[in-house]
């Protein structure tokens, strides 16, 4: 019951909170933040009774719904989910409470929203039937649709179109994939079944992988967003109400990476790896074009989305290595970009809450008047530029490590990526928060007020916390990527994912050395 | 609690107290903490390298090392937390520790001037420096040097940027952090490359590991990958080092209050990249290609930036770029194969260059900002502590025997010729000629001749935000007893550092060698790995090709004592001549400097800009990519190519919308509703049909 309880918790709570007296937004506001904090303790009692050792599936339940379609209710999680999972309960309290005064208007809808959100979004990640993650994954889209289209800033409308269209027409041609891949599955056995296990155990052939594969992948990738699919978030981030972005950067696009390693690679293991080299090169085109553009946006917020979209492209690249380093950095920057990005966003947030701008060229000397904030910044940008010590260098080295065994040359041109990071963050930090203090609205600006404390240090926390003590996170983690990464090997043999690096694989003696090394 | 974690900790717990409760406190208590926290490092270390000292060498080494715990692991990738003290980083926690107490001690009275806050966040970033250099020197692995490696990079970052409402402070940070980060770049690719063919960054394990390579003929592929990861790791070199082609942030790092020159930019930080090599010496001995390139770019760079800094008017920027000189002194070092000699000169040069710089600092502290030398001068008897002790760091720089800098140099220049350079020495000794030349210009045009204070413009920017620079000398002191007493003893070790190397050939037993040069070796004796075939285990002890150079060049030193005395004799004789070529043209007569400027005045402009190096790079590199991000990547390709398509997509839809528009009600509850029954209409269309 345990996973149940995390989906109705919020879901529930949210229904709760509709009945809320219309006037009440005060109690609206502490109800709604207390069911989500109820709802990040629960999901760290799972943490707490998680077997660590274990790779298959935790917490599992399993429930016929409807026997004639071979769908039934089927959740559970693994070392992979596990943390997905506790990200998403630990981002939705803070951006509830960063919304605390910003959002004014309609506040009992904007917090049922953010719960039915919270709650979708667990739901995409336990789900281990497709009918029911599809179920999910278009729910989510409900929420969030609504977020930006109301509490959004005055392109709303716009952003929002854009955004339905985009996923959505990846999502359904996802959904005639999976009622596809469900009827095969009965014409192979003679039962149709949209049961995740079920069909890891089907062999499909391998002109059948590749439409289903593409059907699937494409579908993620727009939500990751891989370029080149990408151009609906800068405009939905920059039109979301801070809330929004950092559940939309903090979870949502991970739903895509998450995606590819639960669904396209582990359904379809040939297509994959014969695809996984062309996905690579696009996440290296993201990686570096991400950071291109970021590097001259006039606003914050657009210039965090590229960035965005810079970062995905690690993971994804992280994924396509499929060996357990590339993966576990996969999975663990998504983890850190979810914590950092989120963080970078509050801070917008926090600064276009006191000056109702989010253009770069508006601030400048920030630091004279809001030293804490901009320390709390200056933390924040350093771990999302992968400083060693805090949460963004594990995962980029992981997938540097991990891809450079598959694929030297693109990960030679994605270490690049580490030097533009510098450039386009510091470049923004500078202009924000250094030089001399010349514009008058920006004096007398107030500091950190408690509240906005209780928002930013967590985050900080973790940025912190999760570079120091990255074991924490892939401990857990490991047994259910080494099975991902045997089971989606196991179909092809390592060796035949042509890969250059056996040039560097050094003969005989080395080999001996290799084995007595530690 | 591994003892060791102790000496980076302190300096951390002085950072977390000043960051945190220090801003309400006084500047005593404050500067207190943090002097005392470098102090107490200090101590600590002392006493580890004397216990490290005292253990039986195992397999050639002394060497303690303690794992805090593990950081990363994933796969076969196990990457410990661990610290290991061996004799090279012995020297250099002793250098960073106690040269860095001196500048602690030194800025509490420097830095006076800020407010309690101000001083507060200073000293917590020199505390968190100090700790990340100590992570860097102590990591036993590629990855915890890394943390010291960036950490260290980004306290210059914050440091030169102190006075971050200046936009030229700012500017000069962020550059110095970009610059790394190319640097780091080579650095990380160099890391993958070394993990990838052996499975480990374990510095211990690379060099056993290595060192088995050389033993086996048949391995071009390995010595190709070797190649390719000591010229990428050399990459990061040159960026944190300041070499070409990324010097060019270490000049403006001058930005930084003076003491952050000393200690960063000067005396520890900067030689990051010459450790990094000391510490692989078995990775690059192994690669011959590499050392040659290192060779060449250490000693075109000590030219480059002598014959710049030979121009310069900034009395900060001399020194810089006379650092970015010494630096590239200790990669030529390096290069030849001479460990020992490079990170000698880096212990030398940490006293006196950290000494010249803190003298520049008094100067600059007594003149309340003024660092442009036309309008210093006459300062020798207005300052006397500072005068006496920048002389000694100046003679001792220049190579004037018995001063730390001639050993130090010399080391390297015979090294260089015996090691069959005679290019590359000759280029060397000119370097030195330059040196001296400079180096005198600097102290003749600050504290001899009369004063020019009152040439001052007074429009002229302060070089520091709080202060006015002093249009006279009239009033000004001399340095203040914590600033004096630095400045007298790091005097003090300009003058000895170097008894510690006297070569052979001055019947000294050139100890540093002796003591450095186990850490240049893979460890012989590898026991503790049982899977180790002992017999292996030992040919490779006979085989390391290093021990082998060492014992040639040991007895080719007995047979060329002579030539060794000869060339030491004419480098002192160039550095002397040097000081002539000072001392004739700015001290007797300074205007014949004014008219050769005039009459090269092409060349004169050349070096004034710094070969345009930074112009070159906007022009090249900087604007192109700004201006095809901005026009062609974003514009063109994001807003027009992928946008297009997808709002003529857009476009359909809207018009679909135009009518849907009329059975809008307004209501939330309604659309959600709707779009939550569009969707199971859909699906339950897909399932029953």
């Amino acid at each position: 019951m345990a996973l149940t309880l995390l989906v109705l918790l919020p879901v529930v709570g949210g229904l709760l909170v509709l009945l809320l007296g219309r006037d009440r937004d005060r109690l609206v506001r502490q109800v709604a933040l207390g069911i989500s904090l109820i709802t990040f303790v629960a999901s760290l009692f799972v943490w707490f009774g998680f077997d660590a050792a274990q790779a298959d599936f935790q917490f599992v339940e399993r429930y016929t719904w409807l026997p004639d379609f071979g769908i039934s209710y089927h959740v559970g999680l693994d070392g992979i989910t596990l943390w997905l999972v506790v990200l998403t309960t630990f981002l939705t309290p803070i951006a509830l409470l960063c919304s605390w005064e910003s959002v004014d208007q309609r506040v009992r809808e904007f917090s049922f929203f953010m719960l039915l959100l919270e709650g979708a979004m667990i739901g995409v990640f336990i789900s281990l039937d497709l009918f029911l993650f599809y179920l999910f994954w278009d729910a989510m889209l409900i929420p969030m649709y609504f977020l930006i289209g109301i509490w959004g800033y005055e392109q709303r409308i716009y952003a929002t179109v854009k955004f339905m269209l985009y996923t959505m027409a990846g999502s359904v041609l996802m959904l005639l994939a999976i009622i596809w891949i469900a009827y095969y599955h009965q014409t192979v056995t003679g039962v149709i079944s949209f049961d995740l296990l079920d069909l890891y155990a089907l062999q499909i052939p391998a002109s059948l992988q590749t439409w289903l594969f593409l059907a699937f992948t494409l579908a993620f990738a727009i939500k990751v967003p891989l370029f080149p699919f990408h151009t609906w978030l800068p405009d939905a981030h920059v039109q979301a109400p801070t809330a929004g972005s950092v559940i939309l950067a903090g979870v949502m696009l991970k739903m895509g990476t998450y995606g590819l390693l639960r669904f396209s690679f582990p359904l379809f293991p040939e297509a994959a790896m014969q695809f996984a080299p062309y996905l690579a090169v696009l996440a290296v085109i993201g990686i570096v074009y991400g950071a291109l553009v970021a590097m001259v946006q006039p606003d914050m917020k657009k210039l965090v989305a590229y960035s965005s979209v810079s970062h995905l492209g690690f993971v994804v690249l992280g994924i396509c290595a499929m060996n357990v380093i590339g993966v576990q950095g996969a999975v663990f920057q998504m983890l850190a970009h979810g914590v950092s990005t989120g963080g970078l966003f509050l801070i917008v947030g926090m600064l276009s809450e006191r000056r109702h701008t989010k253009l770069i060229a508006e601030y400048g000397g920030l630091k004279a008047v809001m030293p804490k904030l901009v320390g709390m910044f200056l933390l924040i940008t350093l771990a999302s530029i992968a400083l060693p010590g805090m949460n963004g260098f594990v995962g980029e080295f992981f997938i540097f490590v991990g891809s450079f065994a598959e694929y030297p040359g693109l990960t030679a041109v994605a270490v690049s990526g580490v030097i533009l990071s510098a450039v386009y963050m510091l470049w923004m930090f500078q202009r924000v928060n250094y030089g001399p203090l010349t514009n008058p609205k920006n004096k007398g600006l107030r500091d950190l007020s408690p509240r906005e404390w209780v928002v930013i240090a967590p985050i900080v926390a973790m940025c912190i916390g999760m570079g120091v003590a990255p074991r924490i996170f892939l401990t857990p983690m490991e047994p259910a990527v080494r099975q991902l990464v045997e089971h989606v090997r196991g179909v092809t043999p390592v060796n035949a994912a042509a890969v250059p690096a056996e040039d560097l694989e050094t003969a005989g003696p080395l080999d001996v050395v290799q084995g007595s090394a530690r | 609690m591994p003892v060791l974690l102790l000496i980076p900790l302190l300096p951390f717990l002085g950072f977390v107290v000043n960051a945190t409760i220090g801003r309400r406190w006084s500047k005593t208590l404050t500067g207190g903490v943090a002097t005392a926290a470098m102090a107490g490092a200090f101590g600590v270390s002392v006493v580890q390298v004397w216990a490290m000292l005292s253990l039986e060498p195992v397999g050639g080494v002394r060497a303690i090392e303690q794992v805090v715990f593990t950081w990363l692991s994933s796969g076969p990738l196990q990457i410990p937390f661990a610290l290991r003290l061996d004799p090279l980083a012995a020297l250099m926690i002793l250098v960073v520790t106690g040269i860095g107490t001196l500048i602690h001690l030194y800025s509490t009275a420097y830095m006076d001037g800020e407010t309690n806050p101000e001083f507060a966040r200073y000293f917590s970033y020199l505390n968190l420096f100090a700790s990340f250099m100590l992570i860097l020197v102590l990591g036993a692995s590629f990855p915890v040097m890394f943390i010291g490696w960036e950490g260290v990079g980004l306290c210059s970052y914050l440091l030169i940027g102190f006075y971050f409402t200046k936009p030229s402070a700012a500017d000069a940070g962020k550059k110095a952090f970009v610059v790394n980060r190319i640097g780091d770049f080579g650095f990380i690719l160099g890391m993958l490359i070394l993990f990838t063919a052996f499975g480990t960054l374990d510095f211990q394990n690379l060099a056993t590991q290595v060192s088995l390579m050389g033993a086996e003929p048949a391995t071009m592929a390995g010595a190709g990958i070797l190649t390719a990861a000591t010229l990428l790791l050399f990459v990061g070199a040159t960026g944190k080092s300041a070499q070409i082609p990324l010097f060019v942030w270490l000049p403006d790092a001058m930005e930084g209050p003076t003491p952050v020159s000393a200690l960063i930019h000067a005396a520890t930080m900067v030689t990051a990249g010459v450790y990094m090599i000391g510490r692989n010496a078995v990775l690059f001995s192994h690669a011959p290609f590499t050392l040659e390139v290192v060779a060449v770019v250490g000693v075109l760079t000590a030219l480059m930036a002598g014959t710049i800094g030979l121009v310069q008017n900034d009395i900060k920027r001399v020194l810089a770029y006379s650092t970015v000189s010494q630096l590239g002194y200790m990669f030529l070092a390096m290069g030849v194969g001479a460990f020992a000699g490079g990170v000698f000169h880096l212990y030398t040069h940490a006293f006196f260059k950290a000494l010249l710089f803190l003298g520049s600092g008094a100067v600059i502290h007594a003149l309340h900002g003024q660092q442009d030398m036309r309008y210093m001068g006459g300062l020798k008897s207005k300052l006397p502590i500072t005068f006496w002790t920048f002389l000694i760091g100046t003679i001792a720089i220049t190579g004037i025997p018995p001063l730390a800098g001639f050993f130090s140099k010399d080391e390297i220049l015979w090294k260089t010729f015996s090691s069959g350079h005679p290019v590359l020495w000759g280029l060397a000794v000119f370097a030195a000629f330059l040196t001296a030349t400079y180096m005198f210009r600097l102290l003749y045009m600050t504290f001899y001749g009369t004063s020019r204070a009152s040439e001052a413009p007074s429009t002229e920017h302060p070089a520091q935000s709080t202060q006015h620079p002093a249009q006279s000398t009239e009033h000004v002191h001399d340095a203040p007893p914590a600033m004096a007493i630095a400045l007298v003893v790091l005097a003090i070790g300009s003058v000895l550092a170097g008894l510690f190397g006297v070569p052979h050939a001055l019947g000294g037993g050139n100890r540093i060698e002796a003591f450095l040069e186990p850490s240049f070796h893979a460890v012989t004796l590898v026991a503790e790995t049982p899977a180790l075939d002992v017999s292996l285990a030992t040919e490779v002890g006979e085989a390391a090709p290093g021990a082998q150079t060492e014992h040639d060049a040991g007895e080719a030193e007995h047979g060329d004592t002579s030539t060794e005395l000869l060339l030491m004799l004419g480098s002192v004789l160039v550095a002397v001549v040097g000081i002539w070529v000072a001392t004739i043209f700015f001290l007797r007569a300074p205007e014949r400097a004014e008219a050769m400027a005039v009459q090269f005045s092409g060349v004169h402009r050349w070096l004034l800009n710094k070969y345009y190096v930074d112009e070159f790079y906007n022009a090249v590199i900087v604007q192109p990519i700004k201006g095809m991000s901005t026009s062609f990547l974003w514009r063109t390709v994001d807003a027009g190519i992928i946008d297009g398509s997808v709002n003529g997509v857009g476009l359909l839809v809207r018009g679909w919308s135009a009518v849907l528009r009329r059975v809008q009600t307004g209501s939330v509850r309604a659309y959600a509703m709707s779009i939550f029954l569009g969707v199971v209409t859909i699906l339950g269309y897909y399932l029953w049909r």
